[in-house]
């Protein structure tokens, strides 16, 4: 019998918490690195398309299928599927509902510690009177744990511990009173800080130009965003990218929103909540996230350095420098904001991240709530300090691939086909729309059912036999004329022969570079490893609940 | 910018943030139905 007592406060409080997981730091640093690589203003079209037919309906299914399972008495997805699909093995793809979230908050909570790290720089005045290159080395040495820039020792491993100290004893505090607290404060702030950073971002114009970036302008960086090029529409790799994009934004795919949703209880909506969380995060996304980044930049030190330079360590390597040009006062609030809407933005989501595993114990082991948390903060250090400390050879983007990328679409793409194909879409649809506050739009019966597994299908194979350089036509060309399909080293299949990694050793004669890379692989391999053993430990786990349940109460009554 | 950006900008933006609102609002406007939440089954038993 499950210990878990948990409920939540209030309504808002729900959409608040589901909204703040959904809200993570890809809001601002993923979506517009994307749509800048992906055709500008045409990527917001498949990206819009793909937040209807494959967002929005894997939002109704995992809310749905969470109220399902929590009425039976299940807070993590293993033991929801096993109650909707009658065979056996279902209930292990489940484990990727748990295990993603272990795997994903090991290194999701390291950069969640810069944040908290660079909030405190940013009231200190760190920065202040730094050049671009030491701004962006700062944060070099900051990750490279061998050198301390502020005189505290090990201070990456530090706010690494003290952010994973904080989201345990938030987590202890329990759904009403930890979670949902966390998320009634952090997300208006998040908003607040996003509303003002966005409209320094719009109004910035060309007052950033200077002698070394004459052609800076913000107005620049918001027209190649913006500027629809619509050829771009017929290419693949933009549609993966838009897919891949709403499955980061939305955390769809994780086992995050099941748990959420498994405190509702049966005559309460989950059609409107799912529907206001997921747009409460387009907003912050759409509207805020590709106001501050790219203007800001593109208004200091013009497009081209943007288009040369758009990605994540922009965050962290350049926009702590870009502030400086609003003097010393606005420089610092400036930096709170950013590091702290990053913060709020990071935290309500690596706290929805512990919670199945905490629903998991709770139901099947009979933990008490602030036990499981502190076991949930204890493996995830474990798993963690890899990341923390082997930053620099790769082990970092290795989780990221597996947890943060590979394992939400092939959750995504068998919880559809579970609850469409095999629970039945007529259940299911009665499950969305039961205590409904709105009115489902009926075409999306027919959308559940074909075209979302459909289109989870396609990404799946997109990222299997992801073409060179993403060049679907040439990939097409090459095999027809029987040369042929070359795959990209980013594809899965290359990804785990490490072919990218062993082509850069391959082609190294430097000796330390090449010692380097094969330290590389090496950590790369053992992190996989230590990954593998997780998922399996886990897979024992759900193996051990399910032959102590009582007969009959296996799967599926 | 060219007019072509700012009316995407503009348009897609002003959706968002409609939805967004109307939403939020609704969720703001609708009671909850049963005693899910601890402050609706405090204020039922007040």
């Amino acid at each position: 019998m499950s210990t878990n007592t948990e409920r939540w406060g209030t309504r808002v409080g729900l959409v608040l918490a589901m909204a703040g997981n959904a809200v993570g730091l890809g809001n601002f640093l993923r979506f517009p690195v994307q749509a800048i690589n992906n055709g500008g203003g045409a990527f917001i079209i498949p990206y819009l398309v793909s937040f209807l037919v494959m967002g929005i309906p894997l939002l109704w299914i995992e809310w749905a299928m969470g109220r399902f399972g929590g009425m039976r008495g299940h807070h993590s997805a293993p033991f929801m599927l096993d109650t909707m699909a009658r065979q056996r093995l279902w209930k292990y793809f489940g484990v990727f509902g748990i295990w993603t979230n272990l795997a994903v908050a090991a290194y999701y909570c390291y950069i969640e510690s810069w944040t908290m790290s660079y909030v405190m720089h940013s009231i200190g005045r760190t920065f202040d009177g730094m050049s671009q290159t030491e701004v962006a080395n700062f944060f070099l040495n900051y990750v490279d744990i061998t050198t301390t820039t502020t005189g505290i020792p090990f201070e990456a491993p530090v706010f690494y511990i003290l952010c994973l100290l904080l989201n345990t004893w938030i987590l202890s505090r329990g759904l009403s009173g930890g979670v949902e607290k966390t998320a009634k404060i952090g997300m208006p702030l998040l908003i607040l800080f996003g509303v003002f950073l966005a409209i320094r971002g719009l109004t910035l114009g060309t007052s950033g130009a200077s002698a070394s970036h004459p052609d800076a302008s913000a107005w620049a960086g918001l027209n190649f965003l913006w500027s629809p090029q619509f050829d771009s529409l017929a290419n693949p790799k933009v549609w993966l990218a838009a897919a891949g994009q709403i499955f980061f934004t939305l955390s769809v795919g994780m086992g995050t929103i099941h748990c959420y949703a498994a405190y509702v209880k049966a005559k309460d909506d989950v059609a409107l909540n799912a529907m206001s969380a997921g747009w409460m995060n387009e907003f912050v996304e759409v509207v805020l996230g590709s106001s501050i980044v790219i203007p800001i930049a593109a208004g200091y030190l013009g497009l081209d350095w943007v288009k040369e330079n758009a990605g994540f360590g922009m965050a962290f390597q350049t926009m702590p420098f870009l502030f400086e040009n609003w003097g010393p006062v606005l420089a610092a609030i400036a930096g709170v904001f950013w590091f702290g809407l990053l913060f709020f933005a990071g935290i309500t989501s690596s706290l929805a991240m512990g919670t199945p595993w905490m629903g998991f114990l709770q139901d099947e082991f009979n933990w008490g709530r602030e036990k499981s948390a502190w076991s949930f903060g204890a493996l995830v250090l474990v798993m963690g300090l890899p990341t923390v400390f082997f930053y620099n050879y790769g082990v970092f983007s290795e989780y990221d691939y597996w947890a943060g990328t590979v394992s939400l679409v092939v959750f995504a793409l068998a919880e559809s086909i579970v609850f469409s194909w095999i629970f039945g879409i007529d259940k299911g649809w009665r499950e969305i729309t039961s205590g409904a506050d709105m009115t489902v739009p009926i075409p999306y019966k027919f959308i559940i059912k074909y075209i979302t597994p459909l289109f989870l299908l396609f990404v799946f194979i997109g990222s299997v036999f992801s073409p060179m350089g993403g060049d679907w036509a040439g990939a097409w060309n090459s095999l027809l004329a029987g040369n042929g399909w070359i795959l990209d080293n980013g594809s899965l299949i290359k990804m785990v022969l490490n072919t990218g990694l062993r082509e850069q050793i391959a082609a190294t004669t430097d000796p330390a570079q090449l010692e380097h890379l094969q330290t590389s692989l090496t950590l790369v391999s053992a992190s996989r490893a230590l990954l593998t053993a997780v998922f399996v430990g886990v897979c024992l786990m759900v193996y051990t609940a399910a032959r102590r349940r009582p007969r009959g109460k296996e799967s599926g009554t | 910018m060219t007019t072509g950006a700012i009316l995407m900008m503009i348009v897609t933006m002003a959706i968002v943030t409609a939805f967004a609102v109307y939403f939020f609002i609704k969720v703001l406007r609708t009671p909850p139905k049963s005693d899910s939440y601890i402050q609706s089954n405090q204020q039922r038993k007040e």
